[in-house]
């Protein structure tokens, strides 16, 4: 177990009757990368603000290192905190908004003129540094943030959605990006998303929060995997929960559903209803005869080689090694989450 | 398909539609540049109306009298620019920008000058600070000091200018601190900034448009104002009441319109100035969050003090014209009635100039609102004849150059031509009502635009696809949508035309004196009291107007509350 470096000890916030975080424990080892995951007003935000001092808790603690940092301001944090709307002075250039820290610090010019160029030149923007930010692409203003808040050479890294404001192709590319100079610095990095794809490609580590609460921690794989709640099954990819009654309840994923045009042991029969393109596969929705739908990822290979089209007669089969359970399930309406 | 589609956004435009956008360019033609044009080359005539060049010219920059007005002017301006806009940053600051208490009552009170005639705020001044002045003699001697300040003049023309366009700098400098990304707070505090150094690289950098917009709004108002000089210049001489002095003492008519185009010239910078800032205007973040207000005990205390000590200056003033116009003589029977505003014991005195008031803002309002919604709309929202309706845009803003008296004297030129065919309407009602619609045209303008602005472009083309006429799109979607800019607009051009003296001054018929023009001449003739007693009328009855518009604007609002709110 590797030593925990930021410790966020039964932090909790208040905002008038809204309860935005009840009593929150995370530990974070040195050099993580962390995803806080879950769903918009899930308290997410709220506590990555509070660990940069941009709000005050209500209770608990936070340390960085065993330094108690609960009531610094946030200029005393040493955290580099990267914001939504990038937050770049629009009336400073490049260069300015990235010296912008540094000239709090007692650094000579030659100091802060050389740690400018080379955090540019880690972002790739070494030719942009006298531009203006409303003359740079969303993609380069996200990048001169980001090169903006490592310069400070913070303790930990604080993103809140850096990429959701981007299109998809730029946010592919940054994603790369962030998780390159989180490798190169080795800085602790903590990251808010509502979008899983990310935090499952991202992240050393996911959060996955709901309610106000914390309901999961993991790694990627693990949090995929073996979800401990209905919640996280649902949030995280496509699942079917074939055995809501029982207890603890059982689901699987699509891509884990095998299909066979004969009856196998433990199969069942079922008629393909719909069938929907999606590139490398077809996401299959299957009507069996006493149950609800279940839907099946196939890839499009294999539909060609099995003949599979609308209206076929087709037996499915659930292998057990694949099966998730848990014990929080209620007795809640299926619900397929599309990704 | 995709050629029909072409065909249908490419399409001409009905004949009606252009008919319509010929008849508004002809109207403003008539109503702005025409009269324009008449007075540049009024400029260029001698007395009898010969060409003499640029004499006119010559002959202001060697006379020393006449270049000593500008130099008045200019320093009133600018005087006037700088301090206002400080204390309205300030008193704007508090109220956007701190956790003080009692914003609404404080805005309510910085907003209160714009209902008065400039006159008010001169005369409030005289009972104050003038030779029996509250404050020169100490209270009558209740006071253990006397104050006295050199009131006739340039401090007075000042004080009563800073009190004029103290508002409309707050207006402007509230918008522009209203809108912020509270993120480059939150950012500019991670990295260790100070409040100062915040201040200056965030909150001054996002202000900057709003902060040279205000400066030249304050500048160009007070270059212009009549009133105010009027009443407490004395001797000292401006443009205004030198315009005034050619045309109405001397009949000097090429020397007031020389004059006339040298008072346009600050104006003209100004909207220049104003139109390159307003496309530069920092375009904020749909990601940015509101300004959050920390609390700060120290901070909203030392504001909350400002607040008070500049609503209670400018209650002061406005209180000391309401007590004099209700005191039987100043100062030497203090009992109250109501005898100043029996208006039939003044010479020429009578109540008639505020009726006549009454109608003619009225007939503004209705007209004015119709005229210039109508307008917005054909420019904003119609597609055929470009060129036209660019020509009609510029048209439209360009009354923000031109203060009253240059309108209020272009008007004269123009109209009294006997060959003009709408030679008619002088001595009317109907030229001070144009002049009225011409002078405010831009600021409604402008409101309806940005209004028509809001609304969906596809509205048109929806009933365009569905067969519905234009018209009746605009009377069943168009019109409803906009409906609280068209309040606004009537609200303003209403309360406007009550208090203007500049533009109708020339204008007016002596069987229809106006009310505020009767401010000026009461006052002249010393009937201070009665002049004050107008002046209180004028205001009292918009700051009623005012009152019911905001009753209409509240039952507007909860009534179309369910289409104005948006799904987010």
């Amino acid at each position: 177990m590797p030593q925990t470096y930021l410790s966020i000890e039964g932090i909790r916030k208040t905002f008038g009757s809204f309860t935005a975080l009840e009593p929150i424990h995370i530990e974070i080892p040195k050099n993580e990368f962390v995803c806080l995951l879950g769903p918009s007003g899930c308290g997410k935000t709220t506590l990555l603000r509070l660990i940069a001092g941009l709000e005050t808790p209500d209770g608990g603690r936070i340390t960085v290192a065993g330094r108690d940092i609960t009531s610094l301001p946030p200029s005393k944090r040493q955290a580099g905190m990267m914001f939504q709307s990038y937050a770049l002075f629009p009336n400073l250039t490049v260069e300015q908004n990235i010296a912008y820290g540094l000239q709090e610090k007692k650094m000579s010019k030659a100091q802060i003129r050389g740690k400018v160029e080379e955090v540019l030149a880690m972002v790739d923007l070494e030719h942009s540094a006298k531009k203006y930010p409303s003359q740079m692409s969303g993609g380069q203003q996200q990048r001169v943030a980001l090169a903006r808040a490592v310069a400070m050479s913070p303790d930990f890294l604080l993103l809140d959605e850096p990429l959701s404001a981007l299109d998809a192709k730029v946010r592919q590319k940054l994603r790369q990006e962030i998780r390159r100079l989180h490798e190169q610095l080795g800085m602790t990095t903590i990251m808010v998303t509502h979008d899983q794809e990310e935090a499952l490609t991202m992240a050393d580590t996911i959060v996955v929060m709901n309610n106000a609460k914390v309901i999961q921690v993991g790694m990627p794989e693990e949090i995929y995997e073996r979800p401990n709640s209905k919640f996280v099954a649902d949030f995280i990819g496509a699942v079917n929960f074939v055995g809501v009654e029982e207890v603890p309840a059982v689901a699987i994923r699509p891509e884990h559903v095998s299909i066979h045009l004969q009856p196998v042991p433990d199969s069942s029969e079922a008629i393909i209803e719909n069938l929907e393109f999606r590139g490398s596969s077809y996401r299959i929705t299957l009507k069996p005869s006493h149950s609800r739908e279940i839907i099946a990822d196939v890839n499009s290979s294999m539909i060609r080689l099995l003949g599979l089209e609308k209206n076929r007669r087709v037996y499915y089969e659930l292998p057990s090694e694949h099966l998730i359970y848990f014990g929080d399930a209620l007795p809640t309406p299926w619900v397929e989450v599309v990704v | 398909m995709r050629t029909m589609m072409l065909s249908l956004v490419k399409r001409r435009g009905s004949f009606g539609e252009r008919a319509a956008i010929v008849a508004l360019i002809a109207a403003l033609c008539i109503m702005v540049l025409l009269p324009l044009i008449t007075l540049f080359s009024k400029a260029f005539e001698g007395k009898t109306g010969e060409f003499t060049g640029l004499a006119n010219f010559a002959r202001y920059f060697q006379s020393p009298a006449l270049l000593q007005s500008l130099w008045h002017t200019a320093f009133i301006s600018v005087g006037t620019a700088c301090i206002s806009v400080c204390l309205a940053f300030v008193f704007a600051y508090a109220l956007t920008r701190t956790g003080i208490k009692g914003k609404l009552i404080f805005k309510t009170i910085a907003l209160l000058p714009l209902f008065a005639p400039t006159m008010l705020h001169g005369i409030g001044l005289t009972y104050l600070f003038g030779n029996q002045g509250l404050i020169t003699n100490g209270f009558f001697g209740a006071l253990p000091f006397e104050w006295h300040i050199e009131l006739y003049g340039p401090i007075g023309i000042m004080m009563a200018e800073v009190m004029y366009t103290f508002p409309q700098a707050y207006l402007i400098l509230a918008v522009s601190l209203a809108f912020a990304d509270y993120n480059l707070y939150e950012a500019a505090t991670t990295m260790g900034a100070s409040k100062r150094r915040i201040f200056f690289t965030v909150t001054v950098p996002n202000i900057k448009y709003g902060l040279i917009s205000a400066i030249f709004v304050c500048f160009t108002l007070a270059f212009t104002d009549f009133g105010a000089p009027q009443v407490v210049g004395g001797n000292y001489s401006v443009l205004a009441t030198e315009i005034y002095k050619q045309v109405i003492g001397q009949q000097n008519m090429g020397m007031g319109a020389t004059v006339g185009i040298i008072l346009i010239l600050p104006a003209v910078l100004a909207f220049t100035v104003d139109r390159i800032v307003s496309r530069k205007q920092n375009a904020i973040s749909s990601r940015a969050l509101p300004y959050r207000i920390q609390t700060s005990r120290l901070r909203d205390g030392l504001f909350l003090a400002c607040c008070l000590v500049l609503s209670a200056l400018i209650g002061i003033v406005i209180l000391t014209v309401i007590g004099a116009s209700l005191i039987k003589i100043w100062p030497y029977n203090l009992s109250l009635s109501f005898v100043h505003y029996d208006f039939t014991k003044v010479a020429g005195g009578s109540i008639q100039p505020f009726w006549t008031s009454l109608r003619m803002s009225a007939w503004t309002a209705g007209i004015g609102t119709i005229v210039t919604f109508l307008g917005a709309y054909l420019i904003e929202k119609t597609r055929s004849m470009k060129m036209l309706r660019q020509a009609g845009y510029f048209l439209s803003i360009l009354p923000l150059a031109l203060p009253g008296l240059v309108i209020g004297l272009s008007y004269i030129f123009f109209f009294n031509e006997r060959s003009n065919p709408l030679h008619g309407i002088y001595g009317t009602i109907w030229i001070l009502v144009l002049a009225n619609i011409a002078h405010f045209y831009a600021v409604s303008f402008v409101t309806a635009t940005s209004a028509l602005k809001k609304l969906d472009k596809e509205i048109e083309r929806a009933s365009d696809a569905m067969g519905v006429p234009q018209y009746k799109t605009l009377l069943r979607v168009t019109l409803p949508l906009c409906l609280p800019a068209v309040l606004e607009m009537a609200m303003y051009l209403f309360i406007n035309s009550m208090v203007t003296v500049s533009a109708v001054m020339f204008l007016y018929a002596a069987d229809l004196k106006l009310a505020s023009v009767s401010v000026v001449n009461m006052d002249d003739a010393g009937d201070v009291a009665s002049a004050a007693a107008m002046s209180v009328l004028i205001m009292m009855t918009n700051v009623m107007v005012r009152l019911v518009y905001e009753a209409i604007a509240h039952f507007v609002k909860t009534k179309t509350g369910a289409w104005q709110t948006r799904n987010s």
